[in-house]
């Protein structure tokens, strides 16, 4: 993150508080670090047992945006960071995410930034690798990025589809979008229906992964399940085609649909 | 992890729920003594995972110690849904009056969990969601304060029940969201909820679905969850050991990668080029050597794989471990099936250069590794 330019003015570890990691103070408590930087927002990396305590504490310090990178809490405790997040007019993004990137300014998180570079197209996604692989081929293409991030891989998590294209349609810097979906919940059928409502007015193109996952079986993701016919790759993709969406058979296919679906709407 | 109902209801009756009199049996004799023990008529459940087993044969009622003898003896050892019967449970068979659903269930849009109860139980819910919604209650439950007294009695209205009833059902309700909250569920479904002739309410049914992601505040189903034959077969057992994500699919080309979207995209693509993908792999972020290393010894163990597709694209994780980790088989156990690398990211001219030692060549484009690797390699 310093090396992408991102200002890490602070770094919080119970007991290492007045060390310093490449030249960037330690505090014992995240108040402590918010009253002597002014920091603004907080990234949370702490192991999973501990993650619902992190994200209270940045919470009552005021920090906001806060992004989750942590894998593998209990949804119990992520229901309980999302309530108080609502408390404090917190916004959440995560947890297991690769973070927020706005290629060429800064990340907020852990994404390989060689692969990202400045452009209009804003891209969220479930999952972490496949978005690098997805920008690594817009990249490729000759496509740039406005801001992507990952709205989290389980079953609760903060941020929405909803949630970022709303943000997205007030961003004057992003003129179309990239969702990527996975199997499991309703995220994208959520997204379809916001889409086709209010008939959204940048272009959207889309991609599902877990087209050939079994029912019933979990596919790494505590997010990534099939149960019923709710959730299922086929049900979110049909819900987006019929929001207008184009969605991509195969990764590789997006640079070229969302150039055809940009040169469409012009 | 899923939980036996046997076991679900051994935790329930331990919080004061009420359950229909009964043990486990894993033999056709324990079966009958257990239905001598008990008297009267019973029925026998097979212990197995899957839902919908009463359709699958897996629920048959006895009214003799002798029946229930024979009806033991075809489940054990049988299959209901590709499941191995290893247990039957035998309960005293309950003079229902009524019977009810009620489920308490991780909600993924209104981060809670939320509370469903129905006057018409014992059948398919989703068929009375879909013909019958007004006869779903519903109630989203707070993550702070938990399930109130009067949201419980707001519950039990809906399913038609006043006086003293009432305040059992609401009683009821309590103990199951406490179950539910003890032990980290996903799931607590009671499918029937039995209303007795004599006016009681006993969890005839009783599903718990633990999250995976709380085992660590759980050591009581650790060991448990690690158990093949329950939920998996003995290539997802040995992987979980390896804490490996490991799902095991019908195909004949192992597939490993790093994050779960990655490898689901890797599976369709594989499928997408005509390839039948034999499993799930996901060795995580910043995987060592050694993860990678156990995921290709498990994946290559199998017959039926004839073909691997190894998908890295390395963000945290370094292309030079993961080759390490494949050079590490080679020299222990030898490369036993054709193997197709795809590899990009950190550490990446370092992770060539040691693959090309062994005269693996890795491809760029995970296409172009799927299609091959859909070809037979």
């Amino acid at each position: 993150m310093l090396e992408y330019g991102t200002k890490i003015v602070a770094g919080v570890t119970p007991g290492k508080g007045g060390t310093k990691l490449q030249d960037v103070p330690v505090y014992d408590t995240v108040a402590t670090a918010k009253d002597e930087t002014n920091a603004d927002s907080s990234v949370i990396f702490v192991p999973a047992p501990y993650a619902k305590e992190a994200a209270m504490e940045a919470m009552d310090a005021a920090l906001n945006p806060v992004v989750i990178i942590t894998e593998g809490i209990p949804a119990r405790d992520e229901m309980v960071i999302m309530r108080y997040a609502r408390e404090h007019s917190t916004v959440i993004v995560g947890p297991n995410t690769p973070g927020v990137i706005t290629p060429g300014q800064s990340k907020l998180g852990i994404m390989p930034g060689n692969v990202f570079r400045p452009g209009s197209v804003g891209l969220a996604s479930r999952s972490g690798t496949l978005t690098y692989e997805i920008a690594a081929s817009l990249t490729h293409a000759g496509i740039g990025q406005s801001t992507c991030l990952g709205i989290g891989g389980d079953p609760i998590v903060g941020l929405s589809f909803v949630d970022v294209l709303k943000m997205f349609r007030e961003d004057s810097g992003t003129e179309s979008l990239i969702l990527i979906g996975e199997i499991g919940g309703t995220a994208e059928e959520d997204a379809a229906k916001y889409i086709a409502d209010t008939r959204y007015p940048k272009p959207v193109v889309a991609y599902v992964a877990g087209k050939a996952a079994p029912p019933g079986k979990r596919m790494g993701h505590a997010g990534a399940i099939i149960t019923g016919s709710e959730g299922t790759a086929d049900n979110k993709i049909r819900s987006l085609v019929a929001a207008g969406v184009r969605v991509a058979e195969i990764p590789s296919g997006i640079p070229e649909l969302l150039v055809r679906k940009v040169q469409t709407v012009r | 992890m899923k939980l036996f109902e046997f076991e679900a209801k051994n935790l329930a009756s331990n919080l004061g729920i009420a359950t229909p009199r009964g043990a486990v049996a894993s033999s056709a004799e324990e079966a009958r003594d257990i239905h001598k023990r008990l008297g009267g008529a019973v029925v026998v459940k097979a212990q197995v995972l899957v839902a919908g087993r009463g359709k699958a044969g897996g629920i048959k009622f006895a009214l003799k110690p002798e029946e229930t003898f024979d009806r033991a003896k075809e489940m054990l050892g049988s299959f209901i849904k590709g499941e191995n019967v290893r247990k039957v449970l035998i309960e005293q068979k309950l003079p229902v009056k009524k019977e009810l659903y009620i489920s308490i269930a991780e909600d993924r849009m209104n981060k809670c969990q939320t509370v469903l109860a129905s006057r018409q139980g014992g059948i398919d819910i989703e068929e009375v969601a879909r013909t019958h919604p007004e006869e779903i209650a519903r109630r989203h439950m707070d993550p702070v304060y938990g399930i109130r007294g009067y949201e419980a009695r707001d519950l039990a209205l809906n399913l038609g029940y006043g006086g003293q009833q009432l305040n059992m059902i609401s009683d009821l309700l309590t103990n199951l969201y406490r179950l539910s909250v003890i032990y980290d569920c996903e799931l607590v479904e009671s499918n029937p909820l039995v209303e007795t002739q004599d006016g009681r309410f006993l969890a005839a049914d009783l599903r718990m679905i633990i999250d995976d992601n709380s085992l660590f505040r759980h050591p009581e189903f650790q060991e448990r969850s690690k158990e093949p034959g329950a939920e998996l077969t003995p290539l997802e057992a040995k992987a979980r050991e390896n804490n490996l994500a490991f799902v095991e699919l019908d195909g004949d080309i192992g597939i490993i990668g790093n994050g779960a979207g990655l490898v689901m995209a890797t599976i369709d693509l594989v499928k997408y080029y005509g390839g039948q993908p034999a499993n799930f792999c996901d060795v995580g972020g910043g995987a060592a050597a050694d993860r990678v290393a156990s995921a290709l010894g498990i994946i290559q163990s199998s017959d039926k794989v004839r073909t691997v597709l190894v998908n890295i694209l390395a963000g945290i994780t370094r292309c030079d471990e993961v080759a390490k980790g494949i050079l590490d088989v080679k020299k222990v156990v030898g490369l036993k099936k054709p193997l197709v690398v795809r590899m990009v990211g950190t550490n990446e001219e370092e992770g060539r250069r040691l693959l090309e030692t062994a005269a693996i060549k890795p491809l760029i484009h995970m296409e172009d590794a799927a299609r091959l690797a859909a070809k037979g390699a």
